[in-house]
């Protein structure tokens, strides 16, 4: 049984000049274990889909599916208190911008352990105790002192630590994670992945990670999907897709790549509608 | 926070000497002389408006006058009232509380529903709600005080009789003041009925103060939270699989009230200087209708003292806000 099926997703935005599509009719599939990749540029509907799954677009968004399945469960037939009771336990994820995403006003230890108590309803004491272990758990140093300091105290990797130790606390089934390391300096960009695929392999959760960033998409995923303007151009085994691009598109994206470049200019991946390239 | 404290504090003393200038130097610009004013219409001759003029020491250069003023501040004596007699602080203490009492009820007043209906408009924001309640606060921002007081006393305390008209207590009660807020000290006059009568006394004035201050803070928490819940962190607490009303009411609220209470500060400042009007209209013996008074009459003293020390708990009311900041958004706190 898939983890997580998505048949059919379509998400409108109603906009002063009408309905905008962001997401056509794509459908997803993780499987138990699996690290699943979606890539695609700015605007493609990655962000999107994942919001989208767990309830967290705004209003002026129209969420259509055939069926969201979360282990056999019908998320789409679920009110939205059941839904939160899989959402921060089941389903986690983490956001692009960790300085962001955490409230200023709260200690991380606050945030972690406000899961803890709403998910698990652990008590107080059992929850200092495991967020400790969380915090030593994505490594960050002097855990016992860390959790009472306030988000601007620590850096963008450090908070991004504290997010992943958020969303790890239930020991969910589905980690997404959105750009995880884009904010981040390529220094703690190469730790932060690291450290997401440890866990992903130690607590055998199953993945999204959401990128446009092509190297991280070899090193961490299995299966790919690559996305253009709210379409699906592209789904492959992570070897193949690389090995041979089928869709015209992953193809430019794939040339684009800076390590692809040939003299001094870089090429750019050309305007496109969904069927092929743009007429020059 | 000691320091931030300090720092705070050590601003109050240049502050402190500006306003001694400009309260010195405003009743002074007006027209009008106080001698004059106190002899009333039968005049004075020359030699006795010379006496009185060397008595209240108008007679010396203005320069003489503002750092024998200043010294004298120092050594907390803020003069003694041309009109009363009496010293200035003992004036302004014994009418302070009445002011404080009603500020207080019209500030919590204007916060207990100023701040859900921002909420609520904020969440709900385009529902009927949200334009029915800032349309609400719109027309009670903008409505003239004096016609909204006796609106109220026309509809409430003449035509229904639910409410007395003016004064803080009924005719019948009478105690000695303890602590000079008329709903404590009737509580502990034990008398019957007193406290009630107190209470009912404050309710129009409560309403008519608090009105605008109401429709500030409902529109200020609104824009507040509307900005904060657009936030990444509020869909962090959402993804969280927090409810509604723990991501409302606890995530978003904390990074909203900033500028909330500082509209709150702001709003308390005002009403602590003396509402002139609500005071006036409900014959409420407080520092706005003094200063009215003393005003009319040229009483330089009573104005002068009456401004610094108006002004003083405005600075007091600021640090307050300025150290609640701190303990809102711990951000605040360690940056200073």
């Amino acid at each position: 049984m898939a983890l997580l099926e998505v048949d059919n997703l379509t998400v409108t935005f109603r906009t002063a000049s009408g309905p905008f599509v962001a997401l056509d009719g794509i459908s997803y599939r993780v499987d138990q274990r699996e690290v699943l990749a979606i890539v695609g540029e700015s605007g493609s509907g990655k962000s999107v889909a994942m919001l989208a799954i767990m309830g967290l677009l705004p209003p002026s968004a129209t969420v259509k599916a055939d069926r969201i399945v979360f282990e056999g469960r019908d998320m789409l037939a679920m009110t939205p208190r059941q839904r939160r009771q899989i959402i921060g336990k089941d389903i986690a994820m983490i956001f692009q911008e960790p300085m962001a995403s955490l409230n200023p006003c709260f200690t991380v230890g606050y945030q972690i352990g406000e899961v803890l108590k709403y998910h698990l309803g652990m008590r107080r004491g059992a929850r200092r105790k495991r967020i400790v272990e969380l915090l030593e758990e994505v490594r960050i140093a002097d855990p016992i002192h860390r959790m009472k300091s306030f988000p601007h105290q620590m850096s963008g990797g450090q908070c991004q630590r504290v997010m992943i130790a958020m969303a790890i606390s239930c020991r969910p089934k589905l980690l997404i994670a959105d750009e995880p390391t884009t904010a981040l300096d390529v220094t703690i960009q190469k730790q932060i992945l690291e450290l997401l695929m440890q866990l992903q392999a130690e607590e055998g959760m199953g993945m999204i990670i959401i990128t446009h960033d092509m190297g991280v998409v070899a090193e961490t995923a299995d299966r790919v999907i690559v996305q253009y303007k709210g379409r699906r151009m592209e789904e492959a085994n992570v070897l193949d897709l690389f090995a041979n691009p089928k869709s015209p598109y992953t193809k430019g994206l794939l040339a684009a790549l800076p390590e692809n470049a040939t003299g001094d200019r870089l090429p750019v991946v050309a305007d496109f509608t969904p069927d092929g390239p743009a007429a020059p | 926070m000691f320091r931030f404290l300090l720092s705070r504090l050590a601003l109050i003393v240049p502050t402190f000497f500006g306003i001694t200038v400009i309260a010195f130097l405003f009743p002074r610009l007006l027209k009008g002389d106080p001698v004059l004013l106190l002899s009333g219409e039968r005049g004075v001759s020359p030699e006795r408006y010379a006496m009185l003029n060397e008595q209240f020491g108008f007679d010396r250069p203005l320069i003489v006058q503002y750092f024998d003023y200043v010294w004298h501040l120092l050594g907390g004596d803020f003069g003694t009232s041309i009109a009363t007699k009496s010293p200035v602080l003992h004036d302004f203490f014994a009418l302070f509380p009445a002011t404080v009492e009603l500020s207080l009820f019209a500030v919590t007043f204007a916060v207990i529903i100023g701040i859900p209906a921002g909420i609520i408009a904020a969440v709900k924001r385009g529902s009927l709600f949200d334009q029915g309640a800032m349309g609400i606060a719109l027309a009670g921002y903008s409505m003239p005080i004096f016609w909204w007081g006796l609106l109220l006393i026309v509809i409430f305390s003449t035509t229904l009789g639910w409410t007395p008209i003016d004064g803080r207590i009924g005719l019948r009660y009478f105690f000695d003041s303890v602590t000079g807020f008329m709903t404590i000290d009737a509580l502990i006059s034990g008398q019957r009925g007193a406290f009630s009568s107190a209470v009912s006394h404050l309710i129009l004035p409560t309403i008519v103060l608090g009105t605008i201050p109401l429709a500030v803070i409902a529109r200020q928490t609104r824009s507040a939270m509307l900005e904060v819940l657009s936030e990444d962190y509020i869909r962090t607490a959402r993804a969280k699989g927090l409810p509604p009303r723990r991501v409302i009411g606890v995530h978003a609220l904390r990074n909203a009230l900033i500028p909330v209470v500082t509209t709150i500060g702001l709003q308390t400042g005002l009403l602590l200087a003396g509402a002139i009007l609500t005071e006036h209209i409900f014959s409420w013996p407080g520092i706005g209708k003094w200063m009215l008074d003393s005003l009319s009459q040229r009483d330089y003293p009573a104005v002068q003292g009456g401004l610094i020390l108006i002004a003083l708990v405005v600075m007091v009311v600021n640090i307050i806000v300025d150290v609640l900041y701190g303990l809102i958004n711990p951000a605040i706190r360690y940056r200073s």
